[in-house]
């Protein structure tokens, strides 16, 4: 079938007007005869037939205004029987629908490591080996963390974890993008059935930190002791008074008989990854820093074993020093609490009608309000207020 | 079968044993230019080449770059195999209509019925002391058009070879000589002959950083490798040789060797050859990068007439020393 095309009429025209068709379906046409009236900016302009056979379709109706090259008429070429109409369009449409039912998976983008200078190569290469490429330090231009300096610390990394034993029931293979969407799920679930309460309150730190470097004098650095570890065990203590909050949501109120603090690692890839801290109200500080210690690197490897993930009874996320000043938190379900700690910073505070300058946490709860109320929460906010404020007790 | 036992040899002999043997095995190939004749090539790339092949072959043209490069390529359409000597390269800008809007265009306008068999040869480059009048590197402005394939003459073997190959392209083909190189001695096979005019090649094999260059910059780029060798630092060296259609696929095998990359090019550094070079690797090898693509690239400005100047005004052996350590150590 011979398609017969507006044709272009000049080089600035892009579409013309059909004012008369001087044939019909059925008329024989010969090379160079006159078949129809088009109208451009020029003018109307006459429009031959290039090619001999019978009108076999009109496809474009009179005072019709279509672009140059649109299909307007079908010709059967001479000697050509009539063939099925429909037929052509039918497979388009086909065609089409094939088409639109497969449809793409965008790739999913390489994970990006905000302010971190690493070569293209150097971050491929640490994503592939689930390496976190912050703890590398860089040697190339400006610090940049380069190939070498990323396979010298995997191969680091392959000797401090290969002398020992197989771990048990290791999660099963987590990567990030799992995480991703495990992550989504768990935060539409709670955003869709939890009705959050938030509350603040700014703790003084300056006697948790004064402490805190004395206790850090006599310890060997590896063992030094930082802030969140006296974060978790104030937090893990003020629960013992309020297990209300300690608890889950599961056809009712369901509390925990141990304190297990689920602990939010972010993941440098994306993503962020909650191991428990079991029984953290009866360890000591040294045993929160040693259990930490463990817990991060293998989290950010992925090497968690699905105990370390199933456990935690509350979920508490620290932002530290370089984080935001205060974080409220989505509960992680069937959890009924989230307690979240911004950085530590400088403040101007008013006591006995004097001003001063001390070092202030912002702590807040994000309580699940079928479970407890506000006040609970805030009586618990207090509570952990004061164990900060006797840091050696802790 | 063939003699591997090295010949030394100028640059400008190796063009020329390649224009005899082009003119001896083909009747159908004539040289046409200024001066090509008579005078035996401004260069003395084509001396005595009319004594032996007489006026009909070796044919002396008007000062009209137009009209000598027109008629090569009306010759080309013809049946003949001509080939045009344009003097220098500044002198091409005249020539610059024919070979552009004519030899790179008529295949596709006449919708591949007429092919432009003509090859085109260009003094270029800069070191010579001919200052702005004749010191040039336009590649980037001939790797820019469609329909023509672009060669540069890096090495000895390719000034032996390069010629012989681009006569048996059915397309226009413009090559690249560089006026510096004439009287420079190196040593190829004596029975070296047409070489493949597709391919870049690497000159010397390295696996710290990749050299990517072509032209003057090939000999200085293996002089700067020599060099860096003996500081414990393996550079590779690639010479594109094709500017045109480019080899990709052995610029980014390359850089998935070495994962460095510093492109050497005489030519001026905005919109030039190396930033072509350099955006391919990004598109095509950005995650085998383990440091940002560098350049060096000749100074923008018309080139100085004084030597030390002219010097300064191109990459030179040292100054890709410099740049290969400061990447590789910072």
């Amino acid at each position: 079938m011979i398609e017969f095309r507006m044709p272009s009429l000049g080089a600035d025209m892009e579409a013309g007007t059909l004012r008369e068709w001087k044939v019909k379906p059925g008329d024989t046409v010969e090379r160079g005869d006159i078949i129809a009236d088009v109208e451009t900016m020029k003018g109307i302009i006459e429009i031959e037939v290039f090619d001999a056979g019978v009108v076999e379709q009109l496809l474009v109706k009179e005072d019709e205004k279509v672009p140059v090259g649109t299909v307007m008429a079908l010709i059967r070429p001479a000697g050509e029987t009539a063939a099925p109409k429909p037929a052509e369009r039918h497979v388009y449409e086909t065609f089409k629908s094939i088409v639109n039912v497969k449809e793409e998976i965008p790739p999913v983008p390489a994970p990006v490591h905000e302010g971190l200078r690493a070569s293209p190569l150097a971050r491929r290469i640490a994503a592939e080996n689930h390496l976190d490429l912050s703890t590398v330090q860089g040697s190339g231009e400006g610090g940049a963390i380069t190939r070498e300096d990323v396979e010298k610390a995997i191969a680091e990394r392959d000797i401090r974890l290969k002398p020992r034993p197989a771990e048990p029931a290791t999660a099963p293979a987590a990567s990030t993008e799992n995480i991703r969407m495990a992550v989504a799920a768990a935060m539409s679930k709670s955003n869709r059935e939890i009705p959050h309460y938030y509350l603040e309150t700014s703790i003084d730190m300056s006697k948790a930190l004064a402490w805190l470097a004395g206790a850090n004098r006599q310890r060997p650095v590896a063992k030094r002791l930082l802030p969140v570890v006296l974060l978790i065990k104030a937090t893990a203590k003020a629960l013992r008074e309020f297990p209300d909050l300690n608890a889950v949501w599961e056809n009712g109120l369901q509390r925990k008989a141990e304190i297990n603090i689920g602990f939010v690692i972010s993941l440098r890839t994306g993503g962020l990854i909650v191991p428990a801290i079991r029984n953290a109200d009866k360890k000591s500080p040294d045993d929160l820093m040693e259990t930490l210690t463990d817990l991060i690197p293998r989290a950010r490897a992925l090497k968690l074993r699905s105990s370390d993930l199933s456990e935690s009874t509350i979920t508490l996320t620290n932002l530290g020093d370089d984080g935001a000043d205060a974080v409220f938190g989505v509960i992680y379900p069937p959890q009924v609490a989230i307690v979240g700690f911004g950085g530590i910073r400088e403040q101007p505070v008013a006591e006995n009608g004097l001003i001063g300058v001390r070092p202030v946490l912002r702590a807040t709860l994000a309580g699940d309000h079928r479970a407890t109320d506000g006040l609970t929460g805030s009586r618990f906010l207090a509570a952990l207020q004061q164990l900060l404020q006797q840091p050696e007790t802790l | 079968m063939g003699d591997k036992t090295g010949i030394l040899i100028t640059y400008r002999e190796a063009l020329k044993q390649a224009l005899r043997e082009a003119l001896l095995s083909d009747d159908r190939v004539f040289l046409v230019g200024e001066d090509v004749g008579r005078y035996g090539g401004a260069f003395a790339v084509s001396k005595g080449l009319l004594q032996e092949f007489g006026p009909e072959r070796i044919m002396d043209a008007p000062l009209s770059e137009s009209g000598f490069t027109g008629a090569g390529i009306g010759a080309a359409l013809a049946g003949m195999r001509p080939i045009v000597e344009v003097m220098t390269v500044n002198f091409s800008l005249l020539a610059m209509d024919q070979i552009v809007n004519n030899a790179a265009t008529l295949l596709h306008m006449s919708g591949g019925q007429l092919n432009v068999p003509v090859v085109i040869r260009m003094g270029c480059g800069i070191g010579r002391q001919l200052a702005a009048q004749h010191s040039h590197s336009w590649e980037p402005l001939y790797a820019h058009i469609p329909g023509l394939i672009v060669l540069s003459v890096g090495t000895h073997e390719d000034a032996r070879g390069m010629l012989l190959s681009a006569l048996k392209s059915p397309d226009p083909v413009v090559i690249f000589e560089y006026t510096y190189m004439l009287n420079l001695e190196k040593e190829i096979p004596a029975d070296a002959g047409a070489v493949d005019i597709t391919r870049a090649k690497v000159r010397r094999e390295g696996r710290n950083i990749s050299i990517i260059t072509y032209g003057a910059g090939v000999y200085k780029a293996l002089d700067a490798a020599a060099e860096l060798a003996a500081a414990g630092i393996e550079a590779e060296v690639l010479d594109l040789r094709v500017l045109r259609p480019l080899d990709e696929a052995s610029v980014v095998a390359s850089v998935a060797k070495t994962h460095r990359a510093l492109v050497v090019e005489e030519a001026w550094r905005s919109g030039g050859f190396a930033a072509e070079i350099s955006a391919r690797i990004m598109e095509k090898a950005f995650y085998e990068l383990d440091a940002p693509v560098q350049r060096l690239c000749g100074v923008e400005a018309p080139i100085p007439y004084p030597k030390h100047l002219e010097d300064a005004s191109v990459p030179q052996i040292a100054d890709i020393v410099n740049a290969v350590k400061k990447m590789i150590r910072p």
